[in-house]
């Protein structure tokens, strides 16, 4: 199962965080500080994987973001890469080729589509067209309901 | 610039090209409109100030230059945020403020205040404000939140929604953020919901359950009956999600594990169907079909399998197939491998099976790919105990993975290597494990040494190998090497033969004078502890002709010992002594050495020299220093007839397991080996005090009388002094004079070599506290429950006590992630060592150093709590320990 989902910036920014174990805010901080430290750290050419306290964290460099998952042991590190993958192939296909600024300044989306492939920490979705759907469906829903031209982009605004 | 990039890219375009630049809708422009519709809509509220939308709000912050001025931004949305919470205000603004609050809190700003308008959100009936409203409860809130109860009602409302959408929303959030409160109110809804036609809904309810489960295992019983049906699904979210369960069901009894062996043959059929079945554009990745779904059910397979020859043999031809059929060229073909590996070597499969498996990790550790070379090394790590044979074949790669630049393959490597080692191996491994330890980052250093330590002690070919390694060791790890290395080193020269004594203390010697020369000596301290004492019990051996005698060449053939002068030895220890950088523990072994020495060096000249530098000791800054300096100097004035019995050779020491010998420390070293093996250690001293000829009956009268006046508590010591037969009892006790004292310290401590100079204080002085450092170790059973006996050996020692927590596993099985924790009241502190493991194997031992420090001297009361997995069940004691001896701190 994920523990947690940490998306950061090579300027160590956070971008997106997803919880599934209950932390206070502050351990959650201090998790979020000393691991984007640690990982930032590393060369590039060592492997995804780092055995950290009792996670696995296991993290990917896609351009300007780092995706970083923590694990628990009995975890499949080389799925959670593809995991991460996937992910990233989905944000690709719903923003039109991704970039950095497109999760800052969407981040609520990135989140509803992590939603519709994680839930509680395990995959609940493999096929990339169901999530796509999933998540069209939703935004129609948001769209229809919403008075022409207050949010841009389906956006908040 | 601050700009998104997409702003920037329209702006060069020259307008008539630029489709979306439209120059009577420009920003400016929009955000009239829009300001002007929100003023129409909350007519007072928002005019107080113009709403920021999200994406300027974004923008504004990552415009801001310092970090002030984003924090005034974020001060004044924050402000502004709340008015608006506070006044029932425009339909949409409550959504678009919790995004913006969710940005804001990202970026580390606290956002609590948040809560309640989220819960507002959810309860709207509108879509968009539910969406928004559960991410910021997934994001604001956790499971230890009092809002709790607002949302359980909530969800239950959701749960039961006729949109999907919105039944899934609320399922999604039950998973992220279920307390137990929570999914105990809420686990017949998703019961409910796992039997729904809906596959979106369905494979959302099922994760769900998964995650009830997690936190209430008791809620399993119910969910069972809806589980099965999911595998007849043909929908992969239902499958991958319906696997997840059934896999946290099984590994959560060992009943319901029994109760889903039959499914094995569904599993298989389900695995066969996606290896075989023709490329599915949905589901591929590189030209595999679902691999997502293919390793779940690889691993559940893996569970059922167990120590099950029936379910073994029904997955064995599966497991060959996707072994030999999956494509390897890609991450995604060496995932599925990795699993089926994993499977194979842990049910009960055919041997030939075993061997692919083996090899498949061995084309493993040759990957380019430094990911798939991590993961043979662990794999390899796994398995190394059902076949050792099978991972040496693999010794020279995994050797090599020692020097690969990548930490997380270098631990991993360093832990199989030392799986790996066996007596017929323990040369070659330990070459390249020294090399490994030479070049090692410093959190290796001390698990590393430490490991190779006992894998010597284990499997040393013979003596003079042993000690070579030690050496090397001791040389190569520095200050990391954990404190019983020393003491552990100097017992095994101490009951070595004469010749390799001479030995010993010559090689000791190169490397003494190697580091004193070059000036690393600070670096090498537990080095020079160790050369100090053999050079001071054998210096003689080194000095004289015969140590031409002995072959010095190393293993490079090289001989480097030059026989050196008695004066240029004590100048390498003056030259020691006088450094400052050497801890006071290696000053005390220095100095003690140096004393003997002066009874294996024969020259006069020699003699006076040693006699100078003790003599400087006298007006050390240090007390523990200046005493001995002044204890010692004696010895060479008026009491020097004692001199050579004192400072006689030590009788070889009892050899003491490792185990026991976990709890030395730097800042009780000196005393540790009187406290293990004190009956021994007591013989000796007696032996010592009866033997010394000049000792004159006068000299024991005197101090005699003066033990007894103090009145001191009951020490072992004493016990042993008066039992000597003091043939002439006292006529007239003179006032103890502090010379005196001093003489009798120093026999003892010189003669033990290692005896706390605060126990002879305690003897010869009448200083009001008294250390019971000879006190014996009183055993406290914390704790005794299935199987798992755990004690605590408490040792006084003034303020602090040392504790040895010992954990003895009587169970039939190991019991793994063995931890144990302990709290102690404010008033006290406590120091706890890392343990000697996590995995207590039957009949085996963990134990770990406690010390707890008391200024207030109140009863000590000790909680403590040990979590360990046996069986795969986890489980979890707790107790308080108040029976420790009243009188543990004065």
């Amino acid at each position: 199962m994920m523990q947690f989902m940490l998306l950061f910036s090579r300027q160590g920014k956070l971008r997106l965080q997803k919880w599934y174990v209950a932390h206070p805010d502050k351990l959650k901080k201090k998790i979020t500080r000393e691991l984007i430290t640690t990982v930032l750290a590393r060369k590039p050419k060592m492997c995804s994987f780092l055995e950290w306290k009792d996670v696995k964290v296991v993290y990917k460099r896609y351009a300007s973001l780092y995706f970083c998952c923590a694990m628990e042991q009995e975890d499949n590190e080389l799925l959670t890469l593809e995991l991460i993958h996937r992910y990233v192939e989905l944000l690709d296909k719903y923003f039109g080729s991704v970039c950095e600024l497109d999760i800052i300044f969407n981040f609520e989306k990135a989140y509803f589509i992590l939603d519709e492939l994680v839930l509680g920490g395990e995959l609940q979705e493999t096929s990339k067209k169901n999530v796509l759907k999933a998540i069209a469906a939703q935004d129609l829903l948001q769209e229809e309901e919403t008075p022409q031209g207050f949010f841009e982009d389906h956006g908040l605004g | 610039m601050a700009y998104p990039m997409y702003e920037v890219d329209w702006s060069v375009l020259p307008p008539d090209q630029n489709r979306r630049f439209n120059p009577a809708f420009n920003i400016a422009t929009i955000k009239q409109v829009v300001n002007e519709a929100i003023e129409r809509v909350a007519p007072v509220s928002v005019r107080m100030q113009t709403p920021t939308r999200l994406r300027d709000l974004i923008r504004q912050i990552r415009a801001a230059r310092t970090a002030a001025e984003e924090r005034s931004v974020v001060n004044k949305e924050c402000a502004y945020i709340r008015s608006t919470f506070r006044e029932e205000d425009s339909v949409w603004s409550r959504c678009r403020n919790i995004a913006k609050l969710l940005y804001i809190h990202m970026l580390g700003y606290p956002a609590h205040f948040g809560q309640l308008e989220c819960l507002k959100l959810i309860a709207s009936p509108r879509f968009t404000d539910k969406r928004v409203g559960y991410l910021g409860a997934m994001l604001l809130l956790d499971e230890r939140q009092d809002v709790h109860l607002l949302i359980t009602n909530c969800l239950k409302n959701d749960l039961n929604s006729n949109t999907q959408f919105v039944v899934g929303l609320a399922l999604c959030t039950l998973g992220a953020i279920a307390s137990p409160e929570m999914a105990r109110d809420l686990a017949s809804e998703v019961e409910r919901l796992i039997k729904s036609p809906n596959a979106y809904i369905k494979k959302k309810a099922a994760l769900c359950a998964f995650r009830i489960i997690r936190r209430v295992p008791d809620l399993m019983e119910m969910f069972l009956p809806a589980t099965r049906s999911l595998l007849t699904e043909k929908n992969h979210g239902v499958l991958i999600t319906g696997v997840t369960l059934i896999t946290e069901m099984c590994e959560n009894s060992p009943d319901t594990l029994n109760h889903f062996k039959k499914i094995v043959p569904n599993l298989v059929r389900i695995l066969k169907n996606l290896i075989l079945a023709g490329y599915s554009p949905e589901h591929d990745v590189s030209g595999v079909s679902d691999p997502f779904l293919q390793v779940k059910i690889l691993r559940l397979l893996r569970i059922l399998g167990k120590n099950d020859a029936e379910a073994s043999e029904a997955m064995n031809d599966i497991l060959a197939q996707v072994a030999t059929n999956t494509e390897t060229s890609k991450n995604v073909g060496n995932t599925i491998l990795y699993e089926t590996v994993l499977s194979i070597m842990d049910i009960k499969s055919e041997s030939s099976l075993r061997v692919l498996a083996i090899n498949i990790l061995g084309r493993f550790l040759l990957n380019n790919d430094k990911n798939i070379r991590y993961v043979a090394l662990n794999t390899l790590l796994r398995t190394v105990h059902v076949d050792t044979s099978a991972v040496q074949r693999h010794r020279t790669t995994i050797l090599e993975c020692l020097k690969d630049p990548d930490v997380s393959i270098r631990r991993r490597a360093m832990e199989l290597s030392f799986a790996l080692i066996n007596s017929q191996n323990i040369r070659a491994m330990m070459k390249e494990l020294l090399l490994f330890l030479e070049r090692s980052d410093a959190e290796f250093k001390a698990h590393c040494s430490s490991a190779m330590v006992l894998a010597a002690e284990r499997y040393a070919p013979s003596n003079k190998w042993h000690l070579d390694t030690l050496f090397q060791v001791l040389l190569k790890a520095g200050n990391y090497l954990r404190d019983d290395t020393v003491s552990n080193t100097i017992q095994i020269i101490s009951s070595a033969p004469g010749e390799r004594q001479a030995y010993a203390s010559q090689r000791l010697w190169i490397s003494l004078e190697r580091s004193a020369v070059c000036g690393d000596s600070t670096e090498k301290q537990p080095l020079i502890q160790v050369a100090a004492w053999t050079i001071g019990e054998y210096g003689d051996m080194l000095v004289s002709e015969a140590s031409n005698a002995i072959s010095m060449v190393d293993d490079d053939g090289v001989d480097e010992f030059v026989r050196p002068s008695e004066e240029y030895v004590i100048d390498i220890y003056q030259k020691l002594l006088w450094s400052t950088q050497l801890s006071i523990t290696t000053k005390e072994f220095l100095l003690l050495s140096l004393a003997k020495l002066s009874t294996r060096f024969t020259t006069q000249p020699s003699q006076d020299k040693i006699r100078v530098i003790i003599d400087t000791f006298g007006s050390h800054i240090h007390i523990e220093l200046q005493q001995r300096g002044v204890e010692l100097s004696q010895l060479f004035r008026q009491y020097a007839n004692l001199r050579p019995a004192l400072l006689e050779r030590m009788p070889p020491m009892e050899p003491v397991t490792t185990v026991e010998r976990e709890d030395s420390d730097t800042e009780t070293e000196p005393a540790t080996i009187v406290q293990q093996n004190s009956l021994p250690e007591q013989d000796a001293l007696l032996d010592l005090i009866i033997g010394s000829e000049p000792l004159s009956n006068g000299d024991v009268e005197h101090a005699a009388p003066a033990v007894a006046n103090n009145n001191t508590t009951t020490n072992d010591i004493l016990d042993l002094l008066s039992g000597l037969d003091l043939s002439t009892p006292s006529a007239q006790p003179p006032p103890l004079s502090a010379p005196m004292s001093s003489v009798f310290t120093t026999p003892m401590s010189v003669a033990n070599n290692n005896v706390s100079p605060a126990l002879l204080d305690g003897l010869f002085t009448s200083a009001a506290p008294m250390p019971q450092m000879q006190a014996p170790e009183t055993v406290v059973t914390a704790l005794e429950r299935n199987g798992l006996r755990v004690e605590l050996h408490v040792q006084r020692g003034g303020e602090t006590a040392t504790i040895t927590m010992k954990a003895h596993s009587s169970a039939n099985s190991a019991m793994s992630e063995f931890l144990f924790q302990a709290a102690v009241p404010r008033t006290f502190r406590l120091d706890m060592m890392s343990p000697s493991g996590s995995v207590l194997t039957p009949q085996g031992e963990i134990t770990q150093l406690l010390k707890i420090t008391n200024p207030s001297k109140t009863p000590l009361r000790l909680r403590i709590r040990i979590s360990y997995t046996i069986d795969g069940n986890p489980v979890l004691e707790q107790a308080e320990v108040n029976n420790f001896p009243p009188d543990l701190f004065n």
